[in-house]
C-alpha cells in the first residue's frame, strides 16, 4: 500500500509541475502577445521604468563599483604567485561587461523588483483589483503585465551599462590607489582590450534578464491567493525563481553567445 | 415579452470536486433591482463573477441583452463591460492612484476620455456619494471604509453603466454607514435607470434596495420574489435565513465538537 502512496506522490507532483509550467507558458503568450497591441499604456510604462530603472540605480552602482574593487584586488593577488600583476585592468574589463556586470546586476534588480512587482500585483489579487480593472473595460494584461515586461526589458541594459562602468571604475580606483598602478596606463589597457562584443553581449543578457525579472513577478502575484500569507509566498517565489532563471539563461546564453 | 437584460441559464461551475454552481438559473428585466442572499459559500460571488466574465462557467449559457457572453473574445468581451459598473465588496480601489483617479478609471482608460474632462465628472460623481472635491486628491488608503465604499459607489456610476453589481454592500460597516450607502444605492440605480444584481446576506440591506429578492443555496435559486412578500414566503429555508436561525433545513457545514 505505501508503495502506491509513494507512486501517487510522484505523479501529483510531476502532474503540479506540467500544470504551473502550462500555466506559466499560457500567462507568457498572453502577456506577450499583448505588448504590441493597442491600447499602450505609455504614462505606466513611464512609471514602471522610473521604478525599475532609475530607483535601481543605487543598487546597482553599489554592487558594481565593491565588485570592481574586490576583483582587482584579487587577480592582483591571484596573478602576483606568477608574475603577472600587470593583467588587472584587462580582466576586470572582461569580467565585469561579460560577466559580473549584467549577472550580478540582474540578482540585485531580481531581488528589489520581482518582489515589488510581485508583492503588488499579489495584494491587487486579492483584494480583488484585478477584477475590478476587467469590469472597468480594462485588460489587465496590458495595464499591468504589458507595461512592467516593456519597463524592465529595455532598462535592465541600460542599468548593465551603468554597472559595467562603475564596475571597472571600481577596479581603476583600487588598483590605482592602492595597488600602485598607474592610472594612464590603467585606462590604457583597459580600452585597448576591450571588445564591442564583451559590452553587447552582456547587453542582450541584460534584456532577457530583465524579462525573466519582471515576468516573475508579474505571474507569481497575479496568480497569488488567500491573503497575506499567500502575497508573501508570491514574493518569494518570485525572487527565487527568478534568480534560478537568470544564472539559468546566463549560462545559455554564454554557451550560444561566444560559440560563434 | 422583452428581452430580460440579463439572463443566467442552467450554469455549471465546480473548483476541483467542490461543485458550487449547480444549474443556477436566473433572469433581471431592465431597471429592476434583484438582490440574491443566501449564507457564505453558497456560490453567490462566484455566480457573479461568472456574469461578469472574471470566471467562466463550466456549462450554461449567460445573455446580456440577448447576447451570449460565456464564449466572446478578448475584444467583444471589453466592448459588454462597457455596459456594466461593480461595486465590490472590499471596494477594490487602485491604491496606486489617488481617489479622483479612481472614479475616472473606466472613462480615461475604458473611453479614452481626456484626463482634464474626466477630472470634472470624477468630482461631480463623488458629490453624488456625498464627498467633496478634497476627497479627489486623496489616496484611497486615507480613507475610512465607509468612504472607500462611496468611492467605489462612485466609480462604479461614473461610466453610467445600464447593469450595476453590488457584491455584499455593507458588509462591514456600521449600521448607520450601511443604511447611508443603502440610501446612496437607491438613488444611483434610479437616476441611472440601471439594472441592478446585489449579492448580500444584510437583510436590511435587501430589504431596502430590492425590487425582487432570490434566495441561492448550494448553488440553486431556491426562492424567488418580490421584496415585500418575503416575510411571507411560506419557505423553511428563506424563513430559517431571515430570521437567522441556526436550527432548520439548512445545515451549516461547521464541525460538532
Amino acid at each position: 500500500m505505501s508503495d502506491w502512496n509513494f507512486l501517487a506522490v510522484i505523479g501529483r507532483v510531476f502532474l503540479a509541475f506540467l500544470e504551473q509550467t502550462g500555466r506559466l507558458c499560457l500567462f507568457t503568450w498572453r502577456a506577450v502577445i499583448n505588448i504590441p497591441l493597442p491600447p499602450i499604456f505609455v504614462r505606466a510604462i513611464g512609471a514602471q521604468m522610473m521604478r525599475i530603472g532609475y530607483f535601481s540605480l543605487p543598487v546597482v552602482g553599489m554592487t558594481a563599483f565593491f565588485t570592481g574593487g574586490v576583483l582587482a584586488l584579487q587577480i592582483y593577488i591571484g596573478g602576483s604567485r606568477f608574475n603577472a600583476e600587470q593583467i588587472v585592468p584587462q580582466i576586470v574589463q572582461l569580467g565585469i561587461t561579460r560577466e559580473l556586470g549584467p549577472v550580478l546586476a540582474g540578482l540585485m534588480v531580481a531581488g528589489r523588483v520581482s518582489a515589488a512587482i510581485a508583492a503588488e500585483i499579489g495584494t491587487m489579487r486579492v483584494t480583488e483589483q484585478i477584477d475590478a480593472l476587467s469590469t472597468l473595460s480594462t485588460n489587465p494584461y496590458k495595464y499591468l503585465i504589458a507595461p512592467r515586461l516593456i519597463a524592465a526589458v529595455v532598462t535592465l541594459p541600460l542599468l548593465v551599462l551603468v554597472a559595467d562602468i562603475i564596475g571597472i571604475m571600481g577596479g581603476f580606483i583600487v588598483a590605482t590607489q592602492s595597488l600602485g598602478f598607474n592610472a594612464s596606463a590603467y585606462i590604457q589597457n583597459t580600452m585597448t582590450f576591450l571588445e564591442v562584443g564583451d559590452v553587447t553581449s552582456g547587453l542582450w543578457k541584460a534584456a532577457v534578464f530583465g524579462f525573466i525579472i519582471a515576468l516573475m513577478g508579474c505571474y507569481n502575484g497575479f496568480y497569488s491567493r488567500g491573503g497575506a500569507q499567500g502575497v508573501g509566498a508570491a514574493t518569494t517565489n518570485a525572487v527565487v525563481t527568478a534568480s534560478i532563471l537568470i544564472l539559468a539563461a546566463n549560462y545559455l546564453m554564454t554557451s550560444l553567445l561566444f560559440s560563434f | 415579452m422583452a428581452t430580460p437584460k440579463i439572463e443566467v441559464n442552467d450554469i455549471y461551475k465546480a473548483f476541483g470536486p467542490k461543485k458550487v454552481l449547480n444549474g443556477t438559473t436566473l433572469s433581471v428585466d431592465t431597471g429592476k433591482s434583484l438582490v440574491i442572499i443566501g449564507g457564505s459559500g453558497t456560490g453567490k460571488s462566484v455566480m457573479l463573477k461568472c456574469i461578469l466574465g472574471i470566471l467562466r462557467p463550466d456549462k450554461g449559457s449567460i445573455k446580456i441583452d440577448g447576447q451570449e457572453v460565456t464564449r466572446l473574445g478578448q475584444g467583444d468581451r471589453e466592448q459588454v463591460m462597457r455596459k456594466f459598473g461593480m461595486l465590490f465588496q472590499g471596494a477594490a480601489l487602485f491604491d496606486s492612484l489617488q481617489v479622483w483617479e479612481n472614479v475616472a478609471f473606466g472613462l480615461i482608460q475604458g473611453q479614452k476620455m481626456p484626463r482634464r474632462q474626466a477630472r470634472d465628472i470624477a468630482i461631480e460623481n463623488l458629490a453624488k456619494v456625498g464627498l467633496g472635491p478634497e476627497v479627489g486628491d486623496l489616496s484611497p488608503a486615507e480613507l475610512s471604509g465607509g468612504m472607500q465604499k462611496r468611492v467605489g459607489l462612485a466609480r462604479a456610476i461614473a461610466t453610467q453603466p445600464e447593469i450595476i453589481f453590488f457584491d455584499e454592500p455593507t458588509t462591514g460597516l456600521d449600521p448607520i454607514m450601511a443604511d447611508v450607502i443603502n440610501d446612496l444605492i437607491v438613488k444611483c440605480v434610479k437616476e441611472l435607470g440601471a439594472t441592478a444584481l446585489s449579492i448580500t446576506h444584510d437583510m436590511a440591506s435587501a430589504r431596502k434596495i430590492a425590487d425582487e429578492i432570490a434566495m441561492i443555496y448550494k448553488g440553486r435559486i431556491i426562492w424567488r420574489g418580490p421584496a415585500q412578500t418575503i416575510d411571507t414566503s411560506g419557505n423553511d429555508m428563506v424563513d430559517q435565513f431571515i430570521h437567522g436561525r441556526a436550527e432548520g433545513p439548512i445545515r451549516m457545514e461547521v464541525l460538532k465538537p
